[in-house]
């Protein structure tokens, strides 16, 4: 790694062990991350860190970027999943489909942390199928019309913009739509199991008009090309998020371990938690590993990075869960409860093994995969 | 390889498996996507490919299902960002 990446990842984790880890359980308390952590990770570049200078960004690579998700994602998930979404989700399909106008009108802004994005695909009938998205648009003169309802949308609450993907017919269009238009409803969601403080909200739109230039890419591309480029973005920084959650339950496990005693002795000296954290320690090094694959891969464009990224999403969501769980069995009694952050890392993991296609889909596209790649002799 | 061996060899590498796989075979000038043997995610791997393999960036107005439908309409895409380049 050059000197000033290696540089800036320091001081990311400097900056997460200051400014979020302290706060993250007040965060998932209070349903929401504060707007003056916005506003200073937007001021350490952050929000716009895989973006080309010429945009306000920090100009990381994709390996990079994946060492900063993963810095903050240690310190809180909910904190994390904003550079997933506003940065990954929508600031890359911008990056990658927007005209040149579109880049120099948005991207700056973003990075800036003036304008946050959110990314607006899911609805109440539409999931893992996200084609069968329900929401519609039209052509009105020189406009769109919007009709529709999105749910589960990260950051919608706070955003000053959402990335709405809209069907008219077969065709499936995306479109930036300003969250101060007439028409547009925001009602957050609480009580959730997690990503508590990423201000997730239900989106109604009623008639909501969107001028024409702020169509992303061709009409009827946008599930082909902007869904799915987003998603892989979304899914990169997936895995770095799981890999986040895995190693910071694996460094709590291990404090906690040789803290705590029992039967006289420090648990860490009892075998079956040695085994639990040789276990967990193995796996946290082949989700770094894999990840770092995917990133290597990404920068070079070969031709299976895709695969890769979904592959390294996979494994290291799963990876994510089994780690947390070992971590909270490890912290018996104690893990059961919110004084201890792995209670919350827990929790967290659940959402990675779901959000940016679920495992089992995921496991669907890995053994399409596999069989081309392993199975013809 | 030739471009449009390279492209068909990438088309067959990525057709899902199926009971009928076995009589699959299709023409240069036929709609890959309409023949069923596809993922979602093909487009998207498709276009990486192209890109990275004839290490050109495919403008966005170039980023057209028509262009990608056919081996042919592939070939094409690929001369004329190469004629472009040179």
């Amino acid at each position: 790694m050059i000197t000033e990446v290696a540089g800036l990842i320091d001081e990311a984790r400097a900056f997460a062990a200051m400014e979020i880890r302290p706060y993250a359980a007040t965060f998932d308390e209070e349903q929401q991350i504060s707007a003056g952590l916005i506003r200073k990770m937007a001021d350490k570049g952050y929000l716009g860190a895989s973006f080309p200078a010429m945009y306000n960004g920090l100009a990381l690579d994709a390996v990079s970027y994946g060492l900063l998700t993963e810095q903050i994602g240690k310190a809180c998930a909910s904190t994390r999943s904003l550079l997933t979404v506003h940065t990954s989700l929508v600031g890359e399909a911008i990056l990658r489909f927007g005209t040149e106008s579109q880049r120099m009108n948005w991207l700056p802004e973003m990075a800036a942390g003036n304008k946050i994005g959110a990314f607006a695909l899911t609805e109440p009938g539409a999931g893992s199928d996200a084609r069968s998205i329900v929401t519609a648009y039209r052509r009105h003169k020189d406009k769109y019309v919007i009709n529709g309802r999105k749910k589960w949308i990260s950051f919608a609450a706070i955003a000053d913009f959402f990335l709405v993907i809209a069907r008219n017919g077969t065709d499936i269009s995306a479109f930036i739509v300003d969250a101060k238009s007439p028409g547009v409803s925001v009602v957050p969601m609480k009580g959730l199991l997690a990503n508590r403080a990423a201000h997730l909200a239900e989106i109604e739109f009623c008639e909501v008009e969107v001028p024409e230039e702020n169509r992303l890419g061709k009409e009827g591309f946008g599930f082909t090309y902007i869904v799915n480029t987003a998603l892989d973005h979304g899914r990169y920084s997936i895995a770095w998020a799981g890999l986040a959650l895995a190693q910071e339950a694996l460094e709590a496990m291990n404090a906690y371990s040789i803290q705590r005693k029992q039967f006289g002795r420090k648990i860490f000296l009892h075998a079956p938690v040695q085994a639990i954290i040789a276990e967990a320690t193995t796996g946290v090094h082949a989700a770094r590993s894999l990840c770092l694959r995917a990133g290597s891969m990404r920068q070079t464009k070969h031709k299976d990075a895709l695969m890769e990224t979904i592959i390294a999403k996979c494994f290291t969501a799963k990876l994510a869960m089994k780690v947390t769980t070992d971590a909270v069995q490890v912290h018996g009694g104690n893990g059961c409860s919110k004084e201890y952050p792995v209670e919350r890392l827990f929790r967290e993991a659940k959402i990675l093994e779901i959000i940016e296609g679920t495992t089992q889909i995921h496991q669907e596209a890995i053994a399409e995969f596999s069989v081309r790649q392993y199975g013809m002799r | 390889m030739e471009v449009r061996e390279k492209i068909r060899h990438f088309i067959t590498a990525n057709f899902i498996i199926s009971n009928e796989e076995a009589d699959v075979s299709f023409e240069d000038h036929e709609n890959i996507f309409s023949l069923g043997f596809v993922n979602s995610m093909f487009a998207m791997k498709l276009l990486n490919y192209i890109e990275s393999e004839f290490g050109f960036r495919v403008d966005n107005d170039d980023i057209n299902i028509n262009n990608f439908k056919s081996v042919d309409n592939m070939v094409l895409l690929v001369n004329k960002m190469r004629g472009a380049l040179t």
